[in-house]
């Protein structure tokens, strides 16, 4: 029959809107902008008298207090908003004296049914809520170091090729290498060979009497750009690890000379944001020492696995970690796990020329980590001033032989468990950093846009909204209500989408959502447009509705798919923000494609379909 | 109604070309004004000594010589950092400083003037480009498959017609290019693109029904088909975008500019240009309906 949809249909456009609905509703809960309280020595708890003093403190303060509560990890104070919150922190640190640690944080308030299936509320971004700021510092001399390390290895190689005699190569903190020999025959012969290959370093030579050394360094221009590009590649690297998918809205940009800025939007926790993050690591890839080599050259590192193992490795470094590109674990051909790297080009040559003359020996891969600690020292004035000492950690986080000779890509297979093989995957992309950073600051930061500023925003996102829904009811009337219906739906399930995806939303994007919705109906209109020329055209009511549709469809299709495209491919080019519009855009094509066309049919079906032809209200 | 579009089409043309021309010559010698998000700017810790409201500081640095401020809380209330895409120079942190003490009313302290960086990188120019000119040659591949060539030749030049317009209008006027502009661009091509194609699905089926029309004739019957739909889609974007142009606030002001330059442009393109650009390419009936083959009659006994 006619306009009719079989039951199962029904079902299944309940079921999504259920779906919808059920992750969408988090969203009604924002989380709470609060206090956590917790003990520094085990002798003091956070309990119910000390919530007591907390919240006489504040009243006093006339700050008021939302909940109070004692949890596991301390206690929780609850505000009403963030102005309470940062109001209240230097009130309640000073009520309750030093003994208590007093940190922001958003507590969540979603129920727990909800967040136990996974649902929770999109976040709201900078401009919003505010979140956390960090500081990182890049170490530019370790780059240069660094740089120094890789070139030392190649210089080795080329004297070596040329049979010249050296006896040591060591390269200073201050990015300084300096080459010893015993004969100033060496000498002139290593300069002579050394300028020709490598034009971008200063040489010098100096001499002792019985031992001869060419010192060479970066040339300014060449050590500005050295500590540029680890600056730059630090900055888009960061870049991508906190905004994957582009729907993060997160702040990264350089500050001063060497700094770099991350502001997270959502989280007040910086522990939580420090993970997202994630490691601020190097790499080193090197060769297992043979039993015959020179004590000078050897370094004996311990596997970072905790088991004690160690490993001697030969100085030189074959390629360091901002020359891995990708990292990723799969499956080989007998299911066992595996992990596969990419290289960019430069260093895929560099790993084919070692490997080649390397086949059956064991490569390692360092594993550094950059630290920092934190000392208070008392100064002779009396003030006390951090002093912040940074060290780095490493471990050996893989030693496999070599099977052949490696080029761009190659993997790393005889993995115990897939555990392992996503671990060290992790590791190796946290790695592709070209400078040790570190963290030198990390604080909370507050919305960017003043309270009325958003009250505005919102109210108007919200006054727009009504007036597209009140525009269709007066031009479609029933139908109207039918498209109306649509759109809402429309809302819950894009809400639904961005909170499954954690996307962050700011007041562009919610302007971009109602904006989504004035180009929404459009599927509609479509369709009513088609259904009145055919009803002028003199069909009948039923015929009129099914061919509306119909006919309506391909043109829907069409265009949406063409939209869906460039969508698509803005999303795989595209980075950060452009990603990020791209994933909306798609998502926004999709549920309403689905609403506007499935759901919309459904009410129609219902409400006209399978009965006598009457008079549509359209 | 029937309106007699397709008479327009040659002042109409004029029109267009005009404008792609200004566009292309602003955009040449004038350029995009880039905000804080592509070009940054300085950024200023202070301290007070009582917590601001930070509405007020707000506004004491608007009245200043200060562009595209903000002003956010810094782990505390009474320290605050501010943003501004004004140049680093190493006076300007006692020159905002001075500003917010506000001849000597406020305890406030500089903690830190330092220059920072763009929100996107370089990476975004290059590739968003690159990205562009793909999702462009995809576009046609796929009306090519779904229509005929002459179509993708409209509708990506329809396309291209309006985002160079409405990035023109941006830098004639030296309207401030940030991040939102950015996302309202790309918003602007989806509903272009929309447009066009629901306008070329109309003439594709037209063809294929009224046999004895003239293209000409026929467009113009299928524009003003399709005009209601145009109008109303049209007026229910433009609606919401004065809204949030008129009482948004400040954050989504250029956004929502953005977008009411692009709709307009994309509706009056949707109308005229990618019509117009298929009576230039002389499009015919037999461009999407095939000619009937000629069948050979078996005449073996």
């Amino acid at each position: 029959m006619l306009n009719k949809y079989p039951l199962w249909k029904y079902l299944l456009i309940l079921l999504v809107i259920a779906l919808g609905v059920i992750y969408a509703l988090p969203n009604l809960y924002p989380d709470d902008p609060a206090l956590q309280l917790s003990t520094q020595k085990s002798t003091t708890v956070v309990d119910q008298r000390t919530l007591a003093t907390a919240e006489k403190a504040l009243q006093d303060a006339g700050i008021e207090l939302k909940e109070a509560e004692v949890t596991t990890a301390g206690g929780t104070l609850r505000f009403n908003s963030g102005e309470d919150q940062l109001a209240a922190k230097p009130v309640i640190s000073a009520a309750l004296g030093e003994n208590y640690v007093v940190a922001l944080n958003l507590v969540p308030t979603t129920p727990d049914w909800l967040s136990s299936i996974g649902a929770g509320p999109a976040k709201l971004g900078l401009d919003l809520r505010g979140g956390v700021h960090f500081l990182l510092e890049v170490d530019t001399p370790a780059a240069l170091k660094q740089r120094l390390d890789v070139a030392a290895s190649e210089m080795k190689n080329a004297m070596r090729t040329d049979r010249i005699r050296y006896r040591s190569v060591e390269v200073s903190n201050n990015a300084v290498m300096s080459i010893r020999f015993l004969r100033e025959a060496d000498q002139q012969a290593a300069l002579d060979v050394l300028e020709d290959q490598f034009p971008e370093y200063v040489y010098n030579t100096t001499d002792s009497g019985n031992e001869f050394f060419v010192e060479v360094s970066f040339t300014e221009a060449a050590s500005a750009e050295v500590e540029a590009y680890a600056l730059q590649q630090n900055l888009t690297t960061l870049r991508n690890r906190v905004n994957e998918l582009g729907v993060a809205e997160p702040l990264v940009q350089r500050q001063g000379s060497n700094r770099i800025v991350v502001e997270l939007p959502g989280v007040q926790d910086t522990a939580a944001a420090k993970r997202i993050i994630g490691a601020t690591a190097n790499l080193e890839f090197r060769l297992e020492a043979g039993l015959d080599a020179n004590a000078g050259d050897i370094d004996t590192l311990t596997f970072r696995d905790g088991s004690g193992r160690t490993a001697r490795l030969e100085r030189d470094i074959i390629i360091t970690g901002d020359s891995v590109s990708d990292a990723s674990s799969s499956f080989d051909e007998n299911g066992r796990p595996q992990v596969n790297i990419s290289l960019d080009g430069k260093g895929g040559s560099q790993m084919a020329r070692v490997t080649r003359t390397a086949v059956g020996r064991n490569m390692a891969v360092v594993f550094i980590e950059h630290k920092s600690r934190s000392r208070f020292v008392e100064g002779e004035d009396g003030k006390v001033t951090e002093v912040r000492r940074s060290y780095s950690e490493r471990g050996i986080i893989s030693l496999a032989t070599i099977q052949t000779t490696l080029g761009n890509s190659f993997r790393i297979t005889g993995l115990d468990s897939p555990r392992e093989s996503s671990e060290l995957a992790l590791l190796l992309r946290a790695g592709a950093l070209a400078a040790p950073i570190y963290f030198v600051e990390e604080r909370t930061i507050g919305p960017s846009l003043g309270a009325e500023n958003i009250r505005l925003g919102v109210l108007s996102a919200q006054i727009g909204l009504l007036v597209v829904m009140a525009f269709m009811l007066v031009y479609y009337k029933v139908f109207g209500v039918f498209a109306n219906i649509s759109l809402g739906l429309n809302i819950v399930l894009l809400m639904a989408c961005m909170s499954l995806m954690s996307a962050t939303l700011t007041l562009p994007g919610i302007a971009g959502i109602v904006l989504t919705m004035g180009m929404a109906v459009d599927a509609n209109v479509l369709i009513f447009s088609r259904i009145r020329e055919e009803l002028k055209a003199g069909l009948p009511s039923q015929q009129a509705i099914h061919s509306g549709f119909n006919r309506a469809f391909t043109t829907i299709l069409d265009a949406n798919i063409t939209t869906l495209l460039v969508a698509v491919i803005l999303f795989a080019v595209g980075t950060g923000p452009v990603k990020g519009f791209a994933v909306t855009l798609s998502l926004g094509i999709l549920t309403s494609m689905f609403t506007a066309i499935v759901v919309t049919r459904a009410q129609i079906n219902l409400v006209y379909g399978g009965r006598k032809n009457k008079r549509l209200f359209i | 109604m029937n309106i007699q579009f397709m008479a327009m089409r040659k002042i109409v043309a004029m029109f267009s070309m005009a404008l792609v021309l200004i566009s292309l010559g602003s955009l040449a010698i004038k350029g995009l004004k880039f905000g804080l998000d592509f070009t940054g700017g300085s950024l200023i810790e202070v301290q007070y000594s009582v917590a601001p409201q930070l509405d007020d500081v707000r506004t004491l640095l608007a009245d200043g010589d200060y562009s595209d401020v903000t002003v956010q809380n810094f782990g505390s209330s009474t320290d605050v950092v501010v943003r501004m895409g004004n140049a680093y120079t190493p006076t300007l942190g006692d020159e905002v400083l001075s500003t917010l003490r506000n001849n000597g009313d406020v305890d406030v302290e500089l903690m830190r003037s330092e220059y920072v960086g763009g929100q996107v990188g370089e990476e975004l120019r290059e590739q968003g480009g690159l990205g562009m000119l793909l999702a462009l040659a995809i576009v046609m591949i796929y009306v090519a498959v779904r229509f005929q060539f002459k179509f993708s030749v409209a509708s990506v030049v329809a396309l291209a017609h309006d985002v160079i317009i409405t990035l023109g209008i941006f830098s004639l006027f030296g309207f401030e290019f940030d991040l939102t502009v950015l996302a309202a661009i790309l918003a602007v091509i989806g509903y272009s693109l929309n447009d066009t194609i629901v306008v070329c699905d109309r003439i594709r089926e037209n063809f294929r029904i009224m046999r004895d029309t003239s293209p000409s004739e026929l467009i113009n019957e299928s524009i003003n088909q399709t005009l209601g739909r145009t109008i109303i889609t049209s007026m229910t974007t433009l609606f919401v975008l004065l809204v949030l142009f008129f009482f948004g606030g400040e954050s989504i002001h250029n956004f929502s500019l953005a977008l009411l330059v692009g709709v307009l442009i994309g509706t009056y393109s949707s109308i005229f240009v990618a019509a117009n650009l298929l009576l230039a390419q002389n499009i015919t009936r037999e461009d999407l309906v095939p000619a009937p083959k000629e069948e050979l009659e078996d005449d073996m006994p």
